[in-house]
């Protein structure tokens, strides 16, 4: 068996389409994993693991733990709230402080771009990026992907519309990045204020109506509007953004084809996606929280493979 | 490298034919029972064994499965590279079923061991029984014994035991590996 070319997750920029590959085919077995009568394996009976959550996160955080406890690693938690970050430590100090008292992985989630990278310059563990401010977030990237391989067979060919916050959004620049290296055709869209300039770079389309991104795509992805990141307004207001890019039962309905519905949540019903559609057929959101452990385990269980033995 | 041979086809086919007896003595028509195979190399013998248990009780029901050890194994991170998992496929409830495990040999005890485990993931049989079809002796790592043994041999940790299947070698044979000096 092949192993991951990294030692750290700390984005999808920093890994292979090989590397993809892997996961997926450990995820499958994972999977199998979590959905028996006893659901936890011993692989990881030796390792700790310290969830680090300089932010605040429910789905993210849970799925990992719950990952971590089914490969029966021991955890730690800690959340920056009521932690000594607010007495002024850094987070190298915190970090070092942890890791000695023999933690051998750190899953983090941070408000500051780049915070997984520069932690894994600086300490000597194993990094796993749990989001990182308006960077990337590639658990997600890596379950969405999952999601859709499950969902249509494959990603390669398929046409998938990212709607919403992207200027502000790590989930998706790590799909773009994910969707882009597995062969998809990506388009992103959303108000001209929350996509970035530059987008085109990354090789993506762009389209500002949301019914003709609708009618070219297999799966639509919707994202939340992240007011915490938005220190200026960037459009009129929540009920505007809703008539214009939110996901409605009838705009669904009047597309001549099916398509799948994805949300990497938290949701706001009735912003991005009224809840009929939130909750029909042609969502897989829970699909995607369920895929989210199996993922997780398997990125866990191949970087903890590579950690030697002391 | 040299080669013994330790089965040849008609003694393989002879030997996997008396398991089968010694497995309908203890097991009559396999109501309560069930086979699983450890995976990768002990699915070969159990769809062996289920194709001559069939041919000898005519028409009854044999659940067989196949189990992955993978995240079971004592040698994670102690290996070079991590071994990859394979499918686990067990469609039938083994709560209170008599349960064969089955590979094709049985050396230090360090893979039933994991296969122990892996299997009590799925629920508690109410007897174990473990059979290989060939026994290295003098080798055990653990205190474990298998039930049902096609031959037991003598050889050396430096041999190396190999059991080949017409389906995959085009022949049935076991042989045994010594490596040069």
């Amino acid at each position: 068996m092949s192993e991951l070319s990294v030692n750290h997750l700390l984005g999808i920029k920093q890994i292979t389409k090989e590397d993809i590959q892997l996961i997926f085919d450990t995820t499958d077995h994972f999977k199998d994993v979590i959905n028996r009568p006893i659901k936890k394996v011993p692989s990881l009976r030796d390792i700790t693991i310290a969830n680090l959550f300089f932010e605040n996160s429910t789905r993210t955080r849970i799925s990992f733990e719950l990952a971590e406890k089914r490969l029966s690693a021991d955890t730690i938690n800690f959340s920056a709230s009521s932690s000594s970050v607010k007495k002024g430590e850094t987070l190298i100090d915190t970090v070092n402080n942890i890791l000695s008292m023999k933690v051998d992985m750190i899953v983090m989630r941070h408000p500051e771009p780049g915070a997984a990278i520069f932690l894994a310059k600086h300490v000597n563990s194993r990094i796993i990026n749990a989001g990182d401010g308006t960077h990337e977030h590639p658990t997600q990237a890596l379950l969405d992907s999952y999601s859709i391989r499950e969902k249509l067979g494959t990603v390669k060919g398929k046409k998938v519309l990212i709607v919403g916050d992207i200027i502000h959004s790590r989930v998706a620049l790590s799909n773009i990045y994910a969707l882009n290296m597995q062969g998809a055709e990506v388009c992103v869209c959303g108000p001209p204020t929350l996509i970035p300039k530059y987008i085109k770079e990354l090789g993506v389309k762009v389209v500002y109506d949301l019914k003709k991104g609708l009618e070219w795509c297999d799966v639509a992805m919707m994202l939340r509007i992240q007011l915490e990141r938005q220190n200026e307004k960037l459009f009129p207001s929540l009920r505007e953004y809703a008539m214009l890019y939110g996901l409605n039962k009838k705009l669904l309905d009047s597309l001549k084809k099916e398509i799948i519905v994805m949300h990497p949540g938290p949701i706001n019903r009735g912003v991005e996606i009224t809840s009929d559609v939130a909750d029909s057929k042609h969502a897989i959101i829970l699909d995607q929280v369920e895929n989210g452990v199996a993922i997780r385990m398997a990125i866990l269980y191949l970087l903890a493979s590579k950690i030697e033995r002391a | 490298m040299n080669s013994n041979t330790i089965l040849n086809p008609i003694q393989f086919h002879l030997t996997v034919t008396r398991l089968c007896y010694e497995l309908i003595e203890n097991h009559d028509d396999f109501r309560n029972s069930a086979i699983i195979g450890l995976q990768p190399r002990g699915i070969y013998l159990v769809k062996r064994l289920k194709k001559e248990l069939l041919s000898i009780l005519g028409d009854v029901e044999i659940p067989v499965g196949t189990l992955d050890i993978t995240f079971y194994r004592d040698d994670f991170r102690r290996r070079e590279t991590p071994i990859a998992a394979n499918k686990t496929e067990i469609d039938f409830i083994i709560e209170g079923k008599n349960v064969i495990l089955v590979d094709d040999v049985f050396y230090t005890g360090r893979s039933i061991r994991a296969g122990l485990d892996a299997m009590l993931a799925f629920g508690r049989p109410k007897q174990v029984e473990m059979l290989t079809l060939i026994e290295r002796k003098y080798s055990r790592q653990f205190p474990l014994q298998p039930d049902y043994i096609g031959k037991s041999v003598d050889s050396l940790t430096s041999q190396r035991v190999e059991v080949e299947w017409e389906e995959i070698n085009g022949k049935d044979m076991v042989k045994l590996y010594t490596i040069d000096e």
